[in-house]
C-alpha cells in the first residue's frame, strides 16, 4: 500500500482499474461521472491502454463486449440515463459470460431526472436491467477508499465468475475527496483466459466462441439452466462461503433493537445517527450491504432474532427496502424513510424517523 | 470549536477558487495525519454562478461526509452569507471576505471573522489568491491544522507549478494568518454593537 493520496471516487476508480490491469475503457461522457472517463483517457495512454469515447452509449458497451471476448480487462462507466442505454449490450455480456467492470455513478430519475445523487437504480442494478434471465453482481462502496479497492475486487470477480459486475456508487461519492491508498499493481496476463477468442492463437485448437445467441430451445434452456446455477454459486459464497464477511458490514448490532439499514453515501450518515441514538440510549445498530445481489439475507435472518425492528433508509422512494422486507420473512416490522430527487437525507431528519418509532407516544 | 473535529463550509462566487481552497484545507489536514472529506456542490454552475464546498477535519474517522451544521463557514461574496449564516452552530465562526461583504447585522451568538481577502490579495499583486488568505487565516483558528502544515502540504497542492507560483501562494497564507495574529479582526459583538451605532 502506498502513501495516502487525496482523490475524487470517481479518480480512484480509473486509478485502481489501471492498477488491477485494466487496458481498455469505453464511454460516453455524463454527469456526474465524467471525471472518471477525463481521468483515464489521460491515464490508459500511458500504460499502452486504449481509451475510446464511443459515439453512444451503445456503442461503448458493445465495446466492451468485444474486448471482454477477447480476455482482456475491460470497464465502462455511465451515470443512470447512459446505463439505462447500455442495458441492452449488458444482457448480451451477461448471455455469453464475459467478465467486465460497470460502473454507475448515479444520478436522480426517471428519464433525464437531475445531476443530483441519489439511490433510484437499485431495482435496475438488482434485477437484471436488461432482458432475460440473468444477474449481476453489484457492489456497493461508501468511501473513495471503497471506491478503488472495490474496482479492484470487481475485475476479480468477473474473471472467477465469468459475469460482469456492475459498482453501483451515486453523485456524491463520485464527487467527493477523500484520502486512499491505491492498491498494489496486479500484473494481469491477457491470454489466462481459456474461453476467449484468440487463447493461446499460436498453437492450433478448437476455435472458441462467444456469443448469446442459443437458436435451439434445449440449449438454450440448458445455458440457462447453467447460468442460474452459477448464480446459486455466486449466493452460496456471498451467504456462507468465503466472502461472506466482504459482502456486508455490521456496527454495534448485536445488542440492538432497532436496526438501521443502508448501504452507498447513507451508510455513511447512518453511522453518525447510530452514534447519536447511543448517546441517547437508544439502542441502535447498523447493517450495511456491500454486496447488494447476492443480498447478504443471511445477517437479517439472524438479526431478526434479536432485533425488535428495522428501518431502511435510501434515496429512493423504497427499493432495497423490499429485500429487506424479504430477508427478515414477516418475523420483524420493517420500516423505511427516504428522500429522493436529489436530496441527501440529513442526520436530523433520520434520527427524528428513529425516535418516532422507538418512542411511538 | 469541538477539538475533535472541524466541519467547514467555504462558499463564493464560481472563479474564486473556493473547491481548490477546499481542497487546500483537506490536503493540509490529511499531511497533518488527520481524517479528512471534501465534498463539492457540483450543480449546472458556471463561472459567475455560486460555489460551495463542505470539507470535515477530524481525528477520528469520518462517519458521515456531509455537513449539515457547520462550525465554521467561510464566505467570500454576500450570497454565501445569506445562504449559510443561520446554518452555523452556535459558538461557530463565520469568516468573511470583508473586502466584497459589508458590515452588516449578523448573529451574536458566533464568533464573526472578518478579513478583506480581496484586498490583501491585490497587494499581494494577484486577486486570485484571495482564497489561500482565508485558508493562512483560517489556520489560526483551527486546532487541527497549523500555518506550517499549509505550508507543508502547498507543493502536494500544486504539483509542477513555477517556483514563484508557489511563493505568492505561500505569501498569501502569511498575509491571511498575519491579520489574525495582529488583531486587526473585528469578532463577536463588537461588529454587531458597531452596527445598532452603540
Amino acid at each position: 500500500m502506498a502513501e495516502k493520496v487525496l482523490m475524487k471516487g470517481n479518480e480512484a476508480i480509473g486509478e485502481a482499474a489501471v492498477l488491477a490491469g485494466c487496458r481498455y475503457y469505453f464511454g460516453y461522457p455524463i454527469t456526474p461521472q465524467s471525471e472518471l472517463p477525463a481521468y483515464l483517457s489521460k491515464r490508459l495512454p500511458e500504460v499502452d491502454g486504449v481509451f475510446v469515447q464511443a459515439e453512444s452509449e451503445v456503442a461503448a458497451i458493445n465495446m466492451v463486449y468485444g474486448a471482454g471476448s477477447a480476455g482482456a480487462r475491460v470497464m465502462t462507466s455511465s451515470s443512470s440515463p447512459g446505463i439505462s442505454l447500455k442495458q441492452e449490450g449488458i444482457s448480451y455480456i451477461a448471455g455469453a459470460e464475459i467478465p467486465c467492470l460497470l460502473v454507475n455513478v448515479v444520478r436522480g430519475g426517471p428519464g433525464l431526472g437531475n445531476i443530483a445523487p441519489a439511490q433510484s437504480d437499485y431495482w435496475q442494478a438488482t434485477r437484471g436491467g436488461g432482458h432475460g434471465d440473468y444477474r449481476t453482481l453489484v457492489l456497493a462502496p461508501n468511501s473513495v477508499q471503497e471506491m478503488a479497492d472495490m474496482t479492484v475486487a470487481g475485475f476479480e470477480f468477473a474473471d472467477r465468475f465469468r459475469n460482469p459486475v456492475l459498482l453501483l456508487s451515486d453523485g456524491v461519492l463520485g464527487q467527493m475527496m477523500e484520502p486512499v491508498s491505491l492498491p498494489d499493481p496486479v500484473d494481469y496476463d491477457i491470454d489466462s483466459k481459456k474461453w476467449a477468442l484468440g487463447y493461446n492463437s499460436k498453437e492450433k485448437h478448437e476455435r472458441n466462441l462467444c456469443s448469446s445467441i442459443f437458436l435451439d430451445v434445449d440449449e438454450l434452456e440448458e445455458h440457462n439452466w447453467h447460468l442460474y446455477q452459477k448464480y446459486q454459486v455466486m449466493t452460496d459464497l456471498f451467504s456462507t462461503g468465503e466472502y461472506k464477511d466482504f459482502a456486508v458490514e455490521e456496527h454495534l448490532c448485536d445488542d440492538a433493537e432497532i436496526i438501521l439499514v443502508g448501504y452507498g453515501i447513507i451508510s455513511r450518515i447512518l453511522k453518525t445517527v447510530v452514534e447519536k441514538c447511543r448517546k441517547r440510549g437508544i439502542k441502535a445498530g447498523l447493517v450495511r450491504p456491500k454486496v447488494l445481489w447476492p443480498y447478504p439475507a443471511h445477517v437479517f435472518e439472524r438479526l431478526a432474532k434479536t432485533a425488535n425492528q428495522f428501518l431502511v433508509v435510501e434515496m429512493s422512494c423504497g427499493q432495497m427496502v423490499e429485500d429487506v422486507k424479504l430477508s427478515v420473512n414477516g418475523k420483524k416490522p420493517v420500516y423505511f424513510f427516504g428522500r429522493t430527487g436529489g436530496t441527501i437525507p440529513s442526520d436530523f431528519e433520520i434520527l427524528n424517523e428513529v425516535d418516532k418509532l422507538v418512542r411511538p407516544d | 470549536m469541538s477539538s475533535k473535529v472541524e466541519r467547514i463550509i467555504l462558499a463564493g462566487f464560481g472563479g474564486q477558487g473556493i473547491l481548490f481552497l477546499g481542497k487546500v484545507l483537506a490536503e493540509t489536514g490529511m499531511h497533518a495525519g488527520k481524517h479528512v472529506s471534501w465534498i463539492p456542490s457540483y450543480g449546472p454552475e458556471m463561472r459567475g454562478g455560486t460555489a460551495n464546498c463542505s470539507v470535515i477535519l477530524s481525528e477520528n474517522e469520518i462517519a458521515s461526509p456531509m455537513v449539515t451544521v457547520p462550525d465554521t463557514v467561510i464566505a467570500m461574496n454576500r450570497p454565501s452569507v445569506a445562504k449559510f449564516n443561520l446554518k452555523i452552530k452556535a459558538g461557530g465562526m463565520l469568516m468573511y471576505n470583508s473586502s466584497l461583504i459589508e458590515r452588516q447585522e449578523f448573529r451574536d451568538d458566533i464568533r464573526l471573522v472578518e478579513i478583506p481577502a480581496s484586498e490583501i490579495a491585490e497587494e499581494l499583486g494577484n486577486p486570485r489568491v484571495a482564497n489561500l488568505v482565508m485558508a493562512g487565516a483560517y489556520s489560526k483558528f483551527s486546532k487541527l491544522i497549523t500555518f506550517d502544515d499549509l505550508v507543508a502540504a502547498l507543493p502536494a497542492l500544486m504539483p509542477g507549478s513555477k517556483k514563484e507560483m508557489l511563493e505568492i501562494n505561500q505569501a498569501a497564507f502569511k498575509k491571511g494568518f498575519d491579520f489574525v495574529e495582529e488583531k486587526k479582526y473585528m469578532f463577536g459583538r463588537y461588529v454587531y454593537s458597531v452596527f445598532k451605532g452603540i
